[in-house]
Formats: C-alpha cells, sequence, structure tokens
C-alpha cells in the first residue's frame, strides 16, 4: 500500500488542482456575468444576490482557511459541511496556529494563491490589523449586537466563551479558586498557554483577577494569585492540551468554556466551574482578507458561517459548545437549536467583556511582571 | 593507472590542457550554501534588530537587551545550556570510556552507538511528551515529585541529559579511542598510578577534544526550542521562548524587530563563548605545539 507512486500522484493531483484553481479563477469574472469583482463588494446584496455568489465561488472552487484545529468550536463539522454543501474544496492550514500567525500569513503570502481568503482571529488582533481586511456585512448582519462588530464591517465577532475552570471530578467540587491553593492540588493547575502570547490564558488570569478583587483595567490580583498558585507547587507550567488531559498531567485547567467541556476534552470524569463573581466573556471575530486568491468563496464562507438555519454556522458552532454572536437573535426569532443551548454552562452573574484598550494594559503589565512572578 | 600512459609513455592527452581555473572555484558550492542558508539570514536578522516595526531605524530594540528581564532571560539560557552540557559532557565521557573499554567489535559497543545515534535526536514536542507520560500526575518511585521536573534549570537538565549524554558519547568516544594502551603501559612501567596516568598523560590528551564537545553540547542546548517550549510553556525562561512569544503573541505584544534584537543577543552570547572556548582550547593544546 505504501507505495511511492501514491506520492507521485498525490503531488500530480495537488499540482493539477492548482492548475483547474488558477484558470477558474482566471476565467470566473467571465462566467458569473458582468463585472461583479467580489473582491470589492461589501455585501451579497450588492454583488447581484445570493446564487450569484454562490456560482462565482464553484467557479474558483477552493477557500483556504488558516489556525482552525477541527475540535475547536466544532470547526471540523463545519468545515465538511460547508465542503459537502458547496462542492468547494478547504484547504486548512496550520490548524494549531495563533491569531498573530494567522495576519502574519496574510502579510507573508500576499498574493500567493495559498495566501488565507479568511481569518478567525482574537478581537486584539483583528483590531490592530484592519489594513489588512475588506469590509464585508453577511445577510443577517443586523443580527450581530452592534458592540460586537466594526461599523464598516472590517471585522465581526463571530462567537465566544466564558472562561471556566475545567477540573477532574476527583477532586470533588469546586466552589472557589482559594480551594485551588490546597494541598491536593499539587503541580495541578495550568492555564492555555504562556498570558504573554496566548489570549485564553490572558483571559484565564484576568478571570481570576475578577474573583481577586481586581477589574478590568488591574490585572495585578490574577498576577499575584499565580504567584501563590507556583509557591504552593500547585502551578503545572506544561502546554495544556486534550493530551494532557487525557493523560491526566493537568487536571485543572482554565480556559474558554467551549473548550473546557468533557465533551470536546474527550474526559468523561470532567466538571466545569465558572465563579460567580468572576464572569469574563471573550469572543473571536472573522475577517476576510482584502487579497483574498478566492474572494466570493471568501464572501461565501461568511455567508454560511452568519447563516442562522438549522444546518448553518450559527447553530454548528452552537453544537460544539460555543456561544455564537447571533444567539440572543436567534433565540428570540426560534431558530436556535435548543437542545444544544441547554447544554452550555449555567452562568450567573454580569458577564464582563475587556475593551481593547483594558486588554492591552493587561497586557503590558504581563509582559513586565508574569514572568517575574511565576519563575 | 591510466592504461594509455603506460604503454605510450607519454603523458595523457588531456595533460596541460586543463582549462586555467583558478583553485577558489572550487569552494563556491560551499561558500554558496553557507551565504545563503548562514550568513544571509544573520545579516537579516541583525539589519532589521535595528529598525522599528514601521521600518525606521532604532536603537530600542538594543536598548531593551540592558533591561533587567531580558538580561534574565538570558542569563537562563546560559544557565540551563551551561549545566546541561557539563552534565551531558560528564556522564556522556563516562559512558564512552566504560563503552571504548569493552569488546571494540563486541555486540554492547553497538547497540549503544546506535542508541545514541537515534537518543542524540530524540528532542522536541515528543521528548517532552515521553517525560509527561512517564511522570504523569502522580510519580511512583520516581526520585522526586512531579513539579520537580518542572522546576529551572535542575528539571529541565534532566529532560535535556536525554540527547546530550548520548550526543557526548558520539563525539567523543572517537578521541577515546586515540589513546593507545602502550601510552598506559609506559606509563605504568614508570610506575605512575592510575590517577597519575590521568592527570599527566590522559587528562592533557582528552582536554581539547572534550571541552570541543562541550562546547557542541553548549550550542546544542542553546538552540533547543520546542522541548521547552513544550514543557514549560506558561513560563518563559529562555531567549528562544521570548523569541516566540514576540514572534506569535495574540495579545498584542508581537514585535518582530524586538524578536530579531534578542536573536542578535543570541549570536552575541554563542561568539562570547566562542572566544572563551578558543582561548581555553589554546592553554589545553599547549603542548600540542
Amino acid at each position: 500500500v505504501r507505495s511511492p507512486y501514491r506520492f507521485a500522484l498525490a503531488g500530480f493531483a495537488a499540482s493539477a488542482l492548482l492548475v483547474a484553481g488558477c484558470s477558474s479563477s482566471g476565467s470566473s469574472s467571465g462566467s458569473s456575468g458582468a463585472a461583479v469583482n467580489w473582491a470589492t463588494e461589501t455585501s451579497v446584496a450588492a454583488g447581484g444576490g445570493m446564487s450569484a455568489l454562490v456560482a462565482a465561488a464553484k467557479a474558483e472552487g477552493t477557500l483556504n482557511v488558516i489556525a482552525l484545529p477541527p475540535t475547536w468550536a466544532n470547526y471540523g463539522a463545519i468545515i465538511s459541511a460547508f465542503q459537502s454543501k458547496y462542492g468547494i474544496k478547504i484547504n486548512s492550514a496550520l490548524p494549531d496556529g495563533s491569531s498573530q500567525q494567522e495576519v502574519n500569513a496574510i502579510k507573508s503570502e500576499n498574493g500567493s494563491p495559498k495566501a488565507p481568503d479568511v481569518v478567525d482571529v482574537g478581537l486584539a488582533v483583528a483590531v490592530a490589523n484592519t489594513s489588512l481586511f475588506a469590509p464585508y456585512e453577511v445577510s443577517t448582519w443586523s443580527s450581530i449586537p452592534a458592540a460586537q462588530k466594526d461599523p464598516s464591517g472590517l471585522w465581526y465577532e463571530d462567537y465566544g466563551g466564558y472562561m471556566a475552570v475545567g477540573y477532574s471530578s476527583k477532586f470533588g467540587t469546586i466552589t472557589s479558586l482559594n480551594q485551588l491553593l490546597g494541598p491536593q492540588f499539587k503541580n495541578a493547575v495550568a492555564l492555555n498557554g504562556n498570558p504573554t502570547s496566548a489570549n485564553a490564558a490572558l483571559n484565564g488570569v484576568m478571570m481570576v483577577s475578577l474573583a481577586e478583587g481586581g477589574s478590568a483595567g488591574n490585572i495585578a490580583p490574577g498576577v499575584n494569585f499565580f504567584a501563590k498558585l507556583k509557591k504552593a507547587g500547585n502551578f503545572s507550567p506544561i502546554q495544556a492540551t486534550g493530551a494532557s488531559i487525557k493523560a491526566g498531567t493537568t487536571p485543572v485547567v482554565f480556559d474558554w468554556d467551549y473548550l473546557n467541556l468533557s465533551s470536546y476534552v474527550g474526559v468523561s470524569n470532567w466538571k466545569v466551574f465558572i465563579p460567580q463573581n468572576a464572569v469574563l466573556g471573550g469572543y473571536y471575530a472573522q475577517a476576510i482578507n482584502k487579497n483574498a486568491p478566492h474572494p466570493a468563496a471568501a464572501r461565501l464562507w461568511e455567508e454560511f458561517l452568519y447563516s442562522q438555519t438549522a444546518a448553518g454556522g450559527q447553530n454548528l458552532w452552537l453544537e460544539g459548545g460555543a456561544r455564537p454572536v447571533e444567539q440572543p437573535t436567534m433565540t428570540t426569532n426560534g431558530t436556535i437549536n435548543t437542545s444544544a443551548a441547554s447544554k452550555l454552562p449555567a452562568v450567573t452573574g454580569t458577564p464582563v467583556f475587556l475593551t481593547e484598550g483594558q486588554s492591552t494594559t493587561a497586557a503590558q503589565y504581563l509582559a513586565t511582571n508574569w514572568a517575574k512572578a511565576v519563575s | 593507472v591510466s592504461v594509455t600512459a603506460t604503454r605510450t609513455g607519454a603523458r595523457p592527452f588531456w595533460a596541460g590542457r586543463r582549462p586555467s581555473v583558478p583553485p577558489w572555484v572550487g569552494t563556491v558550492p560551499f561558500f554558496g550554501y553557507v551565504g545563503i542558508f548562514l550568513l544571509l539570514p544573520t545579516g537579516i536578522v541583525i539589519w532589521d534588530a535595528f529598525k522599528n516595526p514601521a521600518g525606521h531605524f532604532t536603537l530600542s530594540g538594543l536598548s531593551a537587551l540592558g533591561n533587567a528581564q531580558v538580561r534574565g532571560y538570558f542569563i537562563g539560557s546560559f544557565k540551563l545550556s551551561l549545566i546541561s552540557a557539563l552534565v551531558g559532557a560528564v556522564f556522556g565521557a563516562i559512558l564512552a570510556y566504560a563503552v571504548a573499554s569493552g569488546n571494540p567489535d563486541g555486540v554492547v559497543r553497538r547497540v549503544y552507538l546506535s542508541a545514541s545515534g537515534v537518543l542524540a535526536q530524540f528532542g522536541g514536542v515528543t521528548l517532552a511528551f515521553a517525560f509527561l507520560a512517564l511522570i504523569g500526575p502522580a510519580p511512583t518511585g520516581l526520585l522526586f515529585h512531579a513539579s520537580w521536573y518542572y522546576s529551572f534549570p535542575w528539571g529541565i537538565t534532566v529532560i535535556y541529559a536525554y540527547f546530550q549524554i548520548p550526543l557526548m558519547v558520539l563525539v567523543f568516544l572517537p578521541a577515546i579511542d586515540g589513546l593507545k594502551v602502550q601510552w598506559r603501559e609506559a606509563s605504568e612501567s614508570l610506575g605512575s598510578s592510575a590517577w597519575q596516568y590521568w592527570r599527566y598523560v590522559g587528562g592533557p590528551l582528552l582536554m581539547p577534544a572534550f571541552l570541543g564537545a562541550l562546547l557542541l553540547l553548549f550550542a546544542n542546548a542553546l538552540s533547543a526550542f520546542a522541548t521547552i517550549q513544550a514543557w514549560e510553556d506558561q513560563i518563559p525562561y529562555t531567549v528562544g521562548q521570548q523569541i516566540y512569544t514576540s514572534v506569535s503573541s495574540e495579545v498584542g505584544l508581537s514585535n518582530i524587530n524586538y524578536a530579531d534584537a534578542l536573536a542578535l543577543g543570541m549570536v552575541v552570547l554563542v561568539a562570547i563563548v566562542m572566544t572563551g572556548y578558543a582561548l581555553l582550547q589554546r592553554r589545553a593544546a599547549r603542548w600540542l605545539r
């Protein structure tokens, strides 16, 4: 089975696809008629309607996405649903990449047919890189709350969740963060990354800060808590992944609730705790590369992600445990998948969302104090 | 042996007709390769270290190298590289000596050499995960509690030893093989003890090779990144980890030029260590001149 011809064939097929992709994108402007240049269209209506967009996207035949782990927020199912619905092939690059690596790829692969068409990035990265994005308003634009989108459509939040403590039920029930300082949590508590680098980790420290009397503008109490945790020997510095949770090496993990569900981590005795006085929300954002090699497919992807149908992107995210940005509207208009919605961890209290300025202040504080506190 | 030449007694027809190529032409592929894959990237790193993200000339990246926190990363990298190199060199040298004193064609030697060849390349996330599986949440029968293995620099040194010791065996064994048994016999017949043999004959003979191997191990540890990044993911201890953060931070702290300045600092660190090595080597090899 392991014949060298297979690789030769695969290479041939890949190059044939590439040639086909190039030639079809060259001819798409002709086949989709008139002078519709999807790269500059800011809505599906302006470009001539949904069927014109679908036809143009099919002519392009390919969509490049980046940094979408198949197990994250149900992206595996979302990608295959899009591929089978429209017959458009999705190239998924660097599935475990960070938001910053996504925009780095837009810059470094500018002009290449492999450049990412669309990105799914943390809010800080989205706001800092608007010059790379094309404005676009999906059909369901009015369902996205005004505070969660750029007014001109350069970026728009897509799904999010609340910072949560996921833990093995061997510890019983956790009701307060201070329990984590106890001796039974020796070497057990981990963040999802280094908070000066990973957005989820920064929010993990911020959530602790809120619980410890800090505020969205003051992350210091959170850093102090992790210093105490380290001193108690309870802080585990290893990269917390599904594998480390399964191996039992990181039995307590601070992460977004949709990454901390028992179904996501694949461990049955896994519980989730969201402190009542520290409900910290965070959303990711979608944006289209303004020089996308497949401009119509990029826009069709956004339409799919923001579709409110039962098999559309919003409900698919919800099935992955993430809270889609149109959830409030969909709850009102009855399009939400209620059984998936009922499985989300319960949240009580007023959620806090970091503004761009608060997030920057927190990052700057961490840049000078994190290493000192925990090393 | 040329048949033509022996039959006719004449020089081959092509002799003396060689195109006049200057001798340095043979070095072009080598220097071309080194230029493109070593000198050019180094040049770009140095050049970009003096720019800000907007592309203007600045010394701010360089001045960042002076702040206490960044100094801490360099001290961390230096400490870890030195300690793991010393541990690897000492244990590797002893192991190499044990292997060398066995049967030169024996199974043991062959097994050790092939195992060392494999393990010297065993690093990165794979190695970190192997230790994760070994230590687990609550290790039993291991020397220390799990949290000790995450300590810096000693915990991570144990993990680095996994590739440092085999590498030392590989590079140091030829030097030990070069020790002639007659030298030992000669010194013993002159009445020297084992200690005196090693102090005055074996040690000085091996010292230049030992120092060279130590330098190699130091550079090996300094450039190792994936292992410590996976093992100490949330805590930055070394320059390599900090470069990673400045390239990939998604919370607004990414700064390519700061990363370049850190990389330049590492180049300087290696240059300093190389200079120290050259001086030490000259002293250690004095008897050769």
